[in-house]
């Protein structure tokens, strides 16, 4: 709308304000623009016209080429040698709650925006930059978000627009994206092809990794997912080396979609080892453990905590690996060929610091806060627990709150470090507040505890109380009251994932039993088996479901998820929920195995927390196309395995 | 949204007048086809009369053994009832292949028969070339992604495929549609001449006039439909429920002493019409009932199939669909009428 220019598809050019979603929904179709071709589209990089570019846009700052060793020639004369090359079809985060904004204009230069975003700190300070407003006079407010997956991570076009909008006709307004729109608003995985090399020793250690990544991109920003980084400190290999290259294509600018870049660079790098774990006569299992990385091969510090090994073994236990033929098409259920897959999973702990502010009220309630948000992920759930545990107060006296960006700044849920920036926050809010209140307490001169050490004052069912004498205690309340103070507050910040002596990750494994019929072109998962280790399970509930949700998405992304364009008009044929296909319930093995591997992470910062919820769907599809290639001989590298090609 | 009105029908006869004397009216019954039409602007009508509440929601037994499935009876009820279940039971797992249970419980008998292809380029009004939407205007298809599209009977003019499961169950039992027509009239169709194929008028997609109204399909009594017992359903789909078919298969089989005395076969995803092939049925009768035969009958009913740029692996899966489907049919168990 800046200018007359129609990058992509679904761009929006006007929007049209109504009384009712109705009234403005049919208005807009009576907009009628005139457009002048000036080229034909380039949509896709196996388009006949995609050009092949360095990233030098703005990007994702990730994209620089990495050379560790010299990995080239280490290729050339290693003993043994895979190359291959993966396809990835463009997906989309299709979250369940569509992207939508009101806005409220609460003065000339005092903006409230409600809005379907991730992090409302983050957005605050991305809608004042555009707006030119401070950040103060911004405030974003979001309570409950019904799934996000990286869509919602930035602020897009919509947002703004409504804001905007709201102010040119002096009244709050609504903006929801459709369905459809929302294929061309909030971003997408890029469609992308690596091609990767393996070269190891006949003993199946690897001796160096080349890789390269080709992507589509928009024509305005050079966004790639950075699938490098996984493959550079996955396993131990001397030498290694990725490069990127970008398709400016007419699409919307790609962005983070869960575990962007470790998810699709895991699933080459989990393929090719897999290859090679049959061309040496390797069990995959054991090719793994003999390239397990002690330390972290990307920058040789050590890790901060990694228990693969344990989940390895665990893993083989629970999915019965030992039993496992070791060829491929040994295995049949009447028109099923049955297989058995691995892959490794891994994601990295973002560094973070987020804040948090706690209150001890007069009638026992615990009142916390901080500006996180809940994707449906439990934040509200493991930060009452936080608190609860860390102050010593029972659940139903926590109050805690969050989405609103005028609460203490926090990280973004993305990255999976919500949950360990935010408690790591809560954490220190609860400290401090109870070591100020016990100052408090023994700096009162009318209270009994008068001039006793604070290391001897005892806070505990609303009583304060001596250690080593109970006698000397008063109520909390009574202690407030007399000092005409309704609560005492303080602040806390987290120290999250801030080690700069440490590597520190998530790790954990996938296997999974799958069927094939290959007349039909039909892949079943019949079991899955994840056992992860990420520090302390804040919430075994909570965590496992991330880790079923991401087991479920990864099916989708293995088996249907595709964004199929019409390269004529770099168009979109199946933007909707019918026809893009995310897993349903009847694609999701009911027999679905998650363990946590009990693990304690001293240099992660705040409660021990390794982040979760992007590791669950790293390697899921590695592992369902290894399953494949064990039932059926047949390796297939192009995402999604719809029933055209697994069908022989 | 464009304004507009909306009346229940309160008989058949009112209803029919009524529509048949505007063009800008639609029936209405589950309305999870015509509703969606019409959010995409792909149908615009001016008024909706709802038939939903038509006294035709049950099945009921015919004085010759039949069947008559109301023409508003819900999809689910048709799929659960016993007699369905029991007798033909290639129209319950079709029915049931279908979308959703939520859209099942929804959609009605005669609405299922007149749901719309789901070509994305009849779908979607952006793109201008449509002869089903705009006719000559041209097919996106032909160039465009067509890994949905049909392999048999289609046009230049238009490459669509037919959309519902249970219809190619209905043309595999020899069902027969009946309407009422706008002269008061009740007319009785035969299934496979319900539907008609692109050629060059791809928007008329069916033998009614405006205004008739479905009413009923028949289905004939076990005498006349032997295979009918025996008789299964097969669809190949991106995921596991909740897709359309890439290919399906109705198939139904009549064998004594291993050797096929009658039998259907009827293809869905292929074609803009449920494709019924009546030369594999005749290489199919008098044969002995084992692969060699499915094998054999599968070949003649792909012969003549054509394919574009995304959809040529729909010819050897339709094979191996109707393979397997004979396959299971012969090994079903049949249950006593
Ligand atoms: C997301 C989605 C997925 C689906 N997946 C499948 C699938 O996998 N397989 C499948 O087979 N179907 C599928 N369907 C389609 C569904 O089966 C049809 O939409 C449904 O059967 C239509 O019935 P209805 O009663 O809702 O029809 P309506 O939408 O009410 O009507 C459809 C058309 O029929 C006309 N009409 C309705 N009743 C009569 C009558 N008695 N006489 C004359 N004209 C009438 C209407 O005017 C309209 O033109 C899917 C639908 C959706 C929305």
């Amino acid at each position: 709308m800046q200018n007359g220019e129609i990058r992509y598809s679904l761009q929006p050019i006007a929007l049209v304000i109504a009384e009712t979603l109705e009234a403005a929904t049919y208005a807009a179709t009576l907009v009628k623009p005139t457009y002048f071709k000036t080229g034909s589209p380039v949509a896709s990089i196996h388009a006949s016209n995609a050009k092949l570019v360095e990233p030098t846009r703005p990007h994702n700052g990730e994209l620089k080429p990495v050379l560790r060793g010299d990995a080239k020639a280490a290729f050339a004369s290693a003993p043994v040698k895979i190359t291959e090359t993966y396809t990835h079809a463009m997906n989309h985060h299709n979250a369940m709650e569509m992207p939508a904004t009101i806005a409220v204009w609460e003065a000339d230069d005092h903006l409230t925006l409600y809005d379907t975003v991730q992090g409302v700190s983050t957005a605050q300070g991305t809608v004042a930059a555009i707006l030119g407003l401070p950040a103060e006079k911004v405030r974003i407010v979001n309570k409950y978000l019904g799934g996000g997956f990286g869509s919602k991570g930035a602020i897009w076009a919509a947002s703004i627009l409504t804001a905007l909008a709201s102010k040119a006709v002096g009244r709050p307004l609504k903006v929801a994206v459709s369905r459809e729109q929302y294929f061309a608003s909030n971003g997408l995985r890029d469609e992308q092809k690596q091609i990767i090399s393996l070269g190891a020793t006949k003993e199946g250690k690897l001796l160096s990794i080349v890789h390269e990544k080709q992507s589509a991109t928009s024509v305005t920003d050079d966004y790639a997912e950075a699938n490098g980084n996984i493959l550079n400190m996955l396993y131990a290999c001397p030498a290694f080396e990725t490069k990127y290259r970008v398709v400016r294509a007419n699409i919307i600018t790609p962005t983070f979609m869960r575990a962007p870049g470790e998810m699709p660079g895991c699933f080459a790098i989990e393929c090719a080892l897999d290859d090679l774990a049959y061309k040496l006569k390797i069990d995959p299992l054991e090719i793994r453990r003999i390239n397990h990385a002690d330390t972290d091969p990307s920058n040789g510090k050590p890790f901060s905590s990694k228990s693969l090994l344990q989940c390895y073994t665990r893993g083989a236990e629970l999915i019965g690996w030992k039993d496992r033929p070791k060829t491929n098409r040994a295995t049949r259920d009447g028109n099923w060929l049955v297989g058995w897959g691995i892959s490794t999973a891994s994601y990295p702990v973002h560094s973070n610091q987020g804040n948090a502010r706690a209150r001890y009220f007069l009638d026992g309630t615990l009142g916390v806060s901080s500006a996180a948000t809940d994707l449906g992920t439990g934040t509200y759930t493991i930060c009452t627990q936080t608190a609860s545990e860390t102050f010593g107060v029972p659940m139903d006296k926590v109050k805690f709150e969050l989405g609103d960006s005028s609460l203490p700044t926090t990280a973004i849920s993305g990255g999976s470090m919500a949950a360990g920036s935010t408690t790591a926050a809560v954490h220190a809010a609860c400290v401090a507040l109870m070591t100020k209140i016990k100052k408090y307490v023994v700096a009162d001169e009318k209270s009994p505890l008068h001039g006793a050490n604070t290391d001897d004052v005892v806070l505990k069912d609303e009583i304060l109380s001596l250690k080593n004498d109970p006698s000397k205690s008063e109520k909390y309340s009574e202690m407030l009251q007399r000092n005409k103070q309704t609560n005492i507050e303080a602040n806390g910040e987290g120290k999250y994932g801030a080690s700069k002596e440490h590597s520190m990750h998530s790790f954990g494994v996938h296997y999974c039993k799958v069927k094939v019929d290959e007349a039909l072109g039909i892949v079943r998962v019949e079991k899955w088996v994840g056992v992860h280790a990420v520090g302390r399970v804040l919430n075994e509930k909570t965590a496992r479901s991330q880790m079923i949700g991401s087991t479920a998405m990864g099916i989708g992304n293995a088996l249907s998820e595709q964004t199929e364009i019409d390269l004529r008009y770099a168009r979109y044929v199946n933007a909707n929920l019918g026809e893009y296909h995310v897993a349903v319930n009847a694609d999701t093995p009911s027999d679905i195995v998650i363990e946590f591997i009990p693990e304690e992470d001293p240099h992660v910062g705040g409660v021990g927390a390794k982040g979760m919820g992007e590791l669950g769907i790293v390697g899921v599809s590695a592992a369902i196309a290894n399953a494949i290639f064990h039932a059926t001989g047949r390796r297939l590298r192009d995402l999604p395995f719809s029933p055209d090609k697994v069908m022989a | 949204m464009k304004p507009i009105t909306y009346a229940r029908a309160t008989d058949a006869a009112n209803a029919t007048a009524e529509t048949g004397k505007d063009p800008q009216s639609r029936y209405l019954a589950g309305g999870t086809n015509i509703l969606d039409l019409m959010k995409y602007s792909v149908e615009n009508p001016d008024r909706l009369i709802d038939v939903s509440r038509l006294p035709m929601s049950d099945l009921s037994m015919l004085s010759n053994g039949g069947v008559l499935l109301g023409g508003m009876m819900k999809n689910s009820d048709t799929a659960a009832h016993a007699i369905i279940r029991e007798r033909y039971p290639v129209l319950s797992e079709a029915i049931l292949a279908g979308a959703t249970g939520q859209i099942r419980n929804m959609a009605s008998n005669g609405g299922n028969l007149l749901q719309r292809t789901r070509c994305h380029y009849f779908y979607d009004i952006a793109f201008k070339e449509c002869n089903k939407r705009n006719p000559g205007s041209g097919c996106a298809a032909l160039n465009g992604i067509n890994r949905a599209h049909a392999v048999l009977g289609a046009s230049e003019k238009c490459i669509a495929t037919h959309p519902s499961d249970m219809c190619i169950a209905l043309a595999a039992l020899d069902a027969v549609v009946v309407t009422s027509r706008p002269n008061g009239e009740t007319r009785r169709i035969p299934f496979t001449e319900f539907h008609l194929l692109p050629g060059n008028t791809p928007q008329i997609e069916t033998v009614l006039e405006r205004g008739e109204l479905i009413t009923g399909i028949e289905l004939p009594p076990a005498s006349a439909v032997p295979f009918a017992a025996k008789s299964h359903y097969l669809k190949v789909r991106d995921r596991a429920s909740y897709a359309f078919a890439l290919v399906s298969v109705a198939s139904a089989l009549q064998i004594e002493n291993g050797v096929i005395k009658s039998a259907r076969l009827v293809l869905g995803g292929v074609a803009h019409k449920p494709w019924r092939s009546k030369e594999a049925e005749v290489a199919l009768v008098g044969k002995p009932a084992n692969t060699a035969t499915y094998k054999a009958a599968a070949e003649i009913a792909l012969k003549g199939a054509k394919t574009y740029k995304h959809n040529a692996f729909k010819v050897p899966l339709a094979k191996q669909t109707i393979i397997r489907a004979l396959e299971e049919t012969a090994s079903m168990k049949e249950v006593a009428a």
